[in-house]
């Protein structure tokens, strides 16, 4: 059951020619004979938003995860750049991997380090950057995500919003190419929400940078998302611009959408 | 109105749950050796962080100091005073000493400075590399494009490793001198005989051994620890059922390894 689009579902939008920033081919992964993800295939396009829904235990972390080479999947590609992720030797991989930020569901911010610490991180392994130049850096990336004040603060005396946040910060200190979000608001409430949507959407235009998000929250995938797709039991079964993907007339999206029970989850 | 399961044949669920047990315990030897080789591996590769080798090792010795010392303390004294009982009855009270410096040295410092260190250091390792495994600070260090075995096990692995001897050669000093202590001021020997027979019959062998002994439980009790954290699952349980397993295998596997470690060494 695939609901093709008017906006073009395999294709991406206004990139007629140019080759895909990310591009997943058939790819299946099973855990413990659990099939987890059954032929995944999309493509996204270099400074695109991409937004990935779907419900609890659609599979959704674990194909951001794929992403970025964190799981190897069973079968099937991940292709950035033009570059195989499942088929190169581990140092090339790291290469690739540089190329990425992640923010994580709860943050997974350092609690041995401060948040100070926390975005210096990448930079402290990474680059040859001079304290000042770090201190620098890392003042600029907390200004991007609006937080001053918080740079000598304990990870674990920060609040939900701020966690992310400071996720956010980490993740983009090394100026990476493209940003995975998983969940980036899920835990908070609406208003928190939105101030993470509207950091994520200024952060885009900042950067200029490719993002994939994986969200539940339908708002805030239509307020960020350039196209959506919608995750089922494995499979891509709608991919669409925002405008398109709310009048699309498949039952489950409609009730997705709606929030409402599906009959056989009742039954 | 599903239909009848069918029933499984006598005897199946016991050999199922054998064959489960054996495959769970190949899969922790599995784990166990993938840590070892990847340490190894990422040991000798930029960049190195002396920074943390250094705090892990000052985590692992200069902190485990007053818990070592007690234990040897103790163990020198307690040796004395039953060695001293059983040679009383025929007349070899002089060898006490002898008996208390080699028992020591070769085998009872090693051994239960490794056991409280596996108590201190080995859950507490499990435990910390369990709880960042569970809210993905791992996964968010392979995002950073950095190996969390060699950010995070190698020189936790390491420090444990090298800390482990000194520790021991400090439980032996600190051991022979308890032993010393019971032995002159409570069962009357004569000082200067109990200091000559301390040294009479021990090899520098003897004190190597040991260290070598020490050196080896250093490190598996720190592999043990760092695998069974970096490879929990299942929340704030799975980390403590990580940690009591790993002070409890790495305990055993200090155990079983002493005595084929002892039948090479000697």
């Amino acid at each position: 059951m695939v609901v093709r689009s008017a906006h073009a579902d395999g294709e991406m939008p206004g990139t007629a020619g140019t080759a895909p920033k990310i591009a997943v081919i058939d790819l299946w992964k099973s855990f413990a004979g659990n099939e987890v993800l059954r032929g995944i295939n999309l493509q996204v396009a270099p400074g695109e938003s991409f937004v990935i829904v779907g419900g609890s235990g659609a599979g959704k972390t674990v194909l951001l995860k794929h992403l970025i080479g964190l799981i190897a999947p069973d079968r099937g590609h991940v292709i950035i750049d033009g570059e195989d992720l499942t088929n190169t030797e581990p140092a090339r991989c790291l290469a690739i991997r540089r190329k990425f930020g992640m923010s994580f569901q709860e943050g997974a911010l350092f609690d041995s380090m401060n948040v100070f610490e926390n975005v210096a991180f990448p930079l402290r392994r990474h680059t040859r950057l001079s304290e000042q130049d770090i201190a620098a850096r890392v003042r600029e990336c907390l200004d991007l995500v609006h937080l001053e004040g918080v740079e000598v603060k304990p990870t674990n005396e920060l609040s939900g919003g701020m966690r992310r946040r400071v996720g956010f910060a980490r993740a983009i200190a090394l100026q990476p190419e493209i940003l995975l979000f998983d969940e980036p608001n899920t835990g908070l409430d609406p208003i928190t929400g939105a101030v993470i949507d509207s950091v994520i959407i200024e952060m885009r235009e900042h950067l200029r940078v490719t993002m994939v998000t994986i969200t539940h929250d339908m708002k805030s995938a239509f307020r960020i998302a350039d196209r959506v797709a919608m995750l089922r039991s494995g499979q891509i079964v709608a991919v669409a611009a925002p405008d398109v993907f709310r009048s699309l007339s498949d039952p489950y999206i409609q009730k997705f959408l709606a929030g409402e029970p599906l009959e056989e989850d009742v039954a | 109105m599903s239909a009848e399961p069918i029933p499984a044949p006598p005897l199946f669920g016991f050999f199922e749950r054998i064959g489960r047990q054996a495959l769970e315990l190949f899969e922790e030897i599995g784990r166990f050796f993938y840590i070892l080789h990847m340490t190894i591996y990422w040991t000798f590769r930029r960049p190195f962080d002396f920074k943390e080798w250094v705090r892990q090792m000052v985590r692992v010795g200069v902190d485990s100091i007053p818990v070592v010392g007690l234990t040897a303390m103790f163990t020198g004294m307690v040796m004395a005073l039953q060695t001293f009982r059983g040679f009383e009855r025929f007349h070899a009270e002089s060898y006490v000493a002898s008996v208390v410096s080699l028992s020591l040295t070769r085998e009872l410092a090693p051994v239960l400075a490794a056991l409280m260190i596996a108590g201190r250091i080995g859950s507490s390792l499990a435990a910390e590399l369990g709880t960042m495994r569970v809210t993905e600070q791992i996964d968010a260090m392979y995002a950073m494009a950095t190996e969390p075995i060699q950010y995070l096990v190698v020189p936790r692995v390491g420090a444990t490793t090298l800390m482990l001897p000194p520790l021991v050669a400090l439980a032996n000093g600190v051991g022979i001198f308890g032993g010393y202590a019971i032995a002159v001021a409570l069962l009357g020997a004569n000082p200067v005989m109990y200091w000559d027979r301390t040294f009479q019959y021990l090899d520098l062998n003897d004190v190597f051994s040991g260290l070598i002994k020490a050196a080896v439980f250093g490190l598996i009790l720190s592999v043990t620890g760092c695998s069974k954290g970096f490879f929990t699952t299942g929340g704030a349980e799975g980390v403590g059922r990580s940690t009591t397993s790993a002070v409890v295998m790495s305990s055993v596997v200090i155990l079983v390894s002493d005595f084929f470690l002892t039948k090479i060494l000697f």
